[in-house]
């Protein structure tokens, strides 16, 4: 955009000029966020759907194991607003309480993952030379192992507890974190501020963690808000299988896995999950990719 | 070309003998054997059956024996579940039905990914793209264990068009095979669009339009090409979705496929069906992610075979 010439402008509008030339690029992002509805969509979406997991169950007056066989598939009603299972329990009461599960799911794997993806990318782009190749290669490597297949041999083998369920996603879903990481690192490597930082003799960890890491912030959170679905599908995809989430427990996986199994005759049971589901993982995506325009990060799309 | 091939296929034997090992061991150190669920085996039984599967021999002679008979014999031994039969028995019993799941859906996949994608490209912010891409949203946004089901409840069991499960006639296998192919059309839909808007906004699209050259021929002729890249590297990625997908599918709808068998062999700890299977789909996953490489560098020549 050109900006006009400070003469031209009447002495009132300085100020407003000033404070436009200020504008610092996470303010610039957030302003295009905002104007895509999608995305602004999703973020709600997510919000609302995440303060009512956790703080929903509060006030639920039933608890989420808490049968009832008298009233078995009960139909949506007052009392039961998304109606109820097989065995009694309150539908609505075991779907936020899923979804706490599902998002936490989503959120500790993605963290797992992010923090492998980082410090490996990281290492491999700044130290660079035969290194690098070495590490690059095992993770083109990995990438075509059959790794769903390792994540439901360790789960049937452990005993489906749900730390290894995080540990497990993550450390499946570290690799594209890595790869856009290394590129990254790459691309700011010769940089004189980073020059600077290494003649100024600090050390290669706080060279790559307080001044490297901060400067690509922005493809990290975005492939960040990308993994999150992709890994709650991976959650989901296990419980559908019986390997993820044990009953009474539920996740969102779990609900669909039940719901699925008695939809012909009660297809509230089904419904109500899935769309629940499907929703948060539509949010989750535009979210992603409204961040991903807005911080203008083309590169990290391939 | 062919050094890129066979170093890509030397490099493999390494990554094959790790996911041997690395199964084989995994299997071997985990809780529960498979024999624990048999009622009431005598320690007697137990000895002869461990005999007759090895199990009684030193751990690294087992290893050994099992890399041998797999290397030289391609033998995967005999199921500790069904006695009576080797896992090379159960594959071909069971890949075919799984083979054709993922290759139909794989064709959905592409067919209407691949045509939703150039037509939204081509007729970008009109009614179509919108529609295509309202598509391929609801493609990424619902999972397959949630479409599945939904497909039969209406289009089995409430208009009666198609079967809810079985693998026998075509009528059985339009619906699994939507299903696995509606996720993957979707991605490949939206890359396929991205990619063709690239293309088309080139210098040398405007040259051949420039020429004089036809519609048909610029979009199917010079953009395509280009166009297509970013799906093929997502084919690898898909690929192996589809295969593992698979699992989930054949649950649903009760299909005599190797997805649930090894679910089931997992479950069941029997550990020579467990390692069979592991060894067969990486290495489909292997060879299909070779081919798609192939493909790939044939598509674009600036990336070389290195």
């Amino acid at each position: 955009m050109l900006s006009p010439s400070a003469e031209k402008l009447p002495s009132a509008d300085i100020t407003t000029y000033q404070l436009e030339r200020g504008v610092s690029p996470w303010r610039d992002a957030w302003s295009r966020l905002r104007r895509n509805h999608l995305a602004v969509f999703g973020g709600v979406c997510v919000l609302v759907l995440g303060i009512c997991c956790v703080l929903g169950p509060l006030f639920s007056p039933y608890g989420y194991e808490q049968t009832d066989l008298y009233n078995t598939f009960s139909p949506p009603s007052s009392a039961h607003w998304l109606g109820t299972d097989q065995l009694g329990r309150d539908l609505l009461t075991r779907l936020l309480f899923g979804g706490r599960i599902s998002l936490m799911v989503g959120l500790v794997a993605t963290v797992v993952a992010l923090t492998i993806g980082v410090i490996y990318g990281a290492v491999s782009g700044y130290i660079g030379g035969k290194l690098d190749r070495v590490m690059m290669r095992i993770v083109d490597i990995l990438y075509a192992l059959p790794f769903t297949i390792f994540v439901i041999l360790l789960m049937v083998f452990f005993g489906r507890n749900i730390v290894l369920l995080f540990v497990a996603i993550g450390a499946v879903e570290w690799l594209t974190m890595a790869r856009i990481v290394r590129g990254q690192i790459m691309s700011i490597k010769r940089m004189e501020y980073i020059e600077a930082a290494r003649s100024l003799g600090l050390s290669t960890t706080r060279i790559i963690f307080r001044h490297m890491i901060p400067n690509i912030l922005g493809p990290i959170i975005v492939y960040t808000t990308l993994t999150i679905p992709g890994v709650m599908l991976l959650e989901a995809f296990l419980s559908f299988l019986g390997l993820g989430v044990q009953p009474p427990m539920s996740s969102w996986g779990v609900l669909i896995k039940d719901g699925a199994e008695r939809m012909e005759e009660y297809p509230w049971l089904l419904i109500f999950p899935g769309t629940i589901f499907s929703l948060t993982l539509f949010s989750l995506n535009f979210l992603g990719d409204g961040l991903r325009d807005a911080l203008d990060v083309r590169s990290a799309k391939d | 070309m062919f050094r890129f091939i066979a170093r890509r296929l030397l490099e493999t034997i390494p990554v094959l003998f790790i996911i041997v090992t690395a199964t084989f061991f995994m299997v071997r150190f985990v809780p529960g054997g498979p024999f624990d669920s048999e009622k009431a085996t005598t320690p007697e039984i137990r000895a002869n059956l461990e005999a007759y599967y090895g199990l009684n021999l030193p751990l690294h002679q087992q290893y050994l024996n099992y890399l041998k008979a797999v290397v030289l014999h391609g033998d995967l031994g005999r199921s500790t579940k069904y006695a009576s039969r080797t896992v090379n028995e159960i594959i071909a019993d069971k890949l075919p039905a799984s083979l054709q799941l993922g290759s139909l859906s794989l064709m959905i996949a592409l067919v209407l990914g691949l045509s939703a994608g150039v037509l939204a490209a081509v007729k970008r912010n009109t009614k179509i793209d919108y529609f295509a891409s309202s598509f391929a949203m609801v493609g990424i946004c619902v999972p397959t264990f949630v479409l599945g089901p939904l497909l039969v409840l209406v289009f089995a069991i409430h208009f009666g068009w198609f079967s809810a499960s079985g693998w026998y006639s075509w009528h059985d296998r339009i619906l699994p095979s939507l299903t696995l192919g509606i996720v993957y059309a979707a991605s490949i839909a939206r890359l396929t669009r991205g990619g063709m808007l690239e293309v088309l906004s080139l210098d040398y699209i405007r040259t051949a339009r420039a020429k004089g050259a036809s519609e048909a021929r610029i979009i199917f002729k010079h953009a395509l090409r280009g166009g297509l890249l970013p799906v093929v590297s997502y084919l690898g990625p898909a690929i192996a979705g589809i295969l593992t997908g698979s699992f989930v599918i054949e649950t649903i709808f009760q299909i005599p496929g190797l997805g649930r068998e090894f679910v089931n062999s997992a479950f069941n700890r029997d550990y020579t069906l467990v390692l069979g299977t592991v060894i067969l789909y990486a290495v489909l996953i292997i060879a299909l992610n070779l081919v798609v490489d192939v493909v790939q560098v044939w598509l674009n020549p600036k990336l070389k075979f290195e």
